[in-house]
């Protein structure tokens, strides 16, 4: 299976939701747009030919000076002739929600949990949406690049003892 | 074939009155010395320090020469509470729940950088030392301390250990130090 034909399969299925299509670090990196998200990885799951039937991995990612800053980012693998894609979706900070696939892939579960926990996406239809590695009381989004690396006003740091 | 004599080594009397056939002293200082030498330690290793540790427990370092040659795995019947490696704030309500489970006296040894002020991980996930969450006796510094200083302290734990008052552990002081610490 080419990258040429894979991208020939989504381009004829989603053609106006597909922005960009590159490949990096040797792999199918397909950008599309995130109302379509579930229906292209369902589409790369369920077509006999694409037939990319498990969930390598689902991240979040913060990049502050885009227009649409958050982003999710799939990776799917299709066993039989090993072959990986990697999609990417983004969305505003005021309004980041994306449709669950933990209907199409069970493993997308905890994934999704870890993307919410770190960086507020919000999963809808998830089953179980909340945090899942980090304290239950934390009242922001850790990996979001909106605060700054020395934060003065912490108190949970003795300044003391590290001649601050 | 000459039979060597084994080495035995004891702990000196305390202060006291001594007659033929008598020695008076008080209870502060022979249950301190009986106390301090032996200790039951209950290590909660969660990373490098713990390794540390285990050179330390083992033949080489051998900290059953301080009469901790038992350790307990039980919080119940711990003494003492070494903490050894990274807290993240997740596990503190942990690490604050074996404190609260170990029986009256208690003490805490915080070993390394990380148990004693959070160390490196000045971050959002990791407890920045646990003495936000149970007080602690004893603090030894290092990234990861060799086994010679987590000896070092805790052979200061025991000089807190033998000159503690009996009364200590039923004063005010000590009742609102652990209100503190929201500890009953």
């Amino acid at each position: 299976m080419k990258d040429s034909e894979i991208t020939e399969c989504l381009k004829k299925q989603f053609s106006d939701d597909i922005f960009e299509v590159d490949i990096s670090s040797d792999m199918l990196t397909v950008t599309v747009a995130h109302p379509v998200i579930h229906e292209i990885i369902r589409f790369l799951k369920e077509d006999p030919f694409l037939n990319f039937m498990f969930l390598t991995t689902l991240c979040g990612i913060h990049y502050p000076d885009r227009g649409l800053p958050l982003g999710v980012i799939y990776h799917l693998h299709n066993f039989y002739e090993n072959k990986r894609i990697r999609i990417k979706t983004f969305l505003s900070l005021n309004n980041p929600k994306i449709a669950t696939v933990t209907d199409l892939f069970a493993t997308a579960n905890w994934m999704e949990r870890e993307t919410y926990d770190f960086y507020g996406i919000i999963f809808e239809g998830h089953p179980n949406l909340k945090r899942i590695l980090n304290v239950d009381y934390l009242d922001y989004f850790p990996m979001r690049k909106e605060y700054p690396l020395e934060d003065p006003t912490r108190e949970d740091k003795d300044d003391r003892y590290f001649g601050r | 074939m000459e039979s060597k004599k084994p080495i035995y080594t004891k702990v000196d009397p305390p202060e006291g009155y001594m007659a033929p056939g008598l020695f008076a002293t008080t209870f502060d200082k022979v249950i301190g010395i009986a106390r301090k030498n032996s200790i039951w330690p209950l290590p909660f290793a969660t990373s490098c320090c713990g390794i540390e540790f285990m050179a330390t427990m083992g033949a080489h370092y051998d900290l059953g020469r301080f009469g901790s040659e038992r350790l307990s795995f039980s919080p119940r019947q711990a003494d003492l509470l070494m903490v050894m490696g990274t807290i993240a704030k997740k596990m503190a309500p942990v690490v604050q729940q074996v404190y609260h489970q170990m029986a009256e006296p208690r003490w805490v040894l915080a070993v390394g950088a990380c148990a004693a002020s959070g160390g490196i991980f000045d971050t959002y996930s990791v407890l920045q030392g646990i003495d936000r969450i149970v007080p602690v006796d004893v603090y030894v510094p290092g990234c990861p301390p060799r086994p010679e200083q987590i000896i070092d302290g805790f052979m200061k734990i025991q000089e807190l250990v033998g000159k503690e008052s009996l009364r200590r552990r039923y004063s005010m002081e000590y009742k609102e130090l652990l209100d503190k610490y929201g500890i009953l």
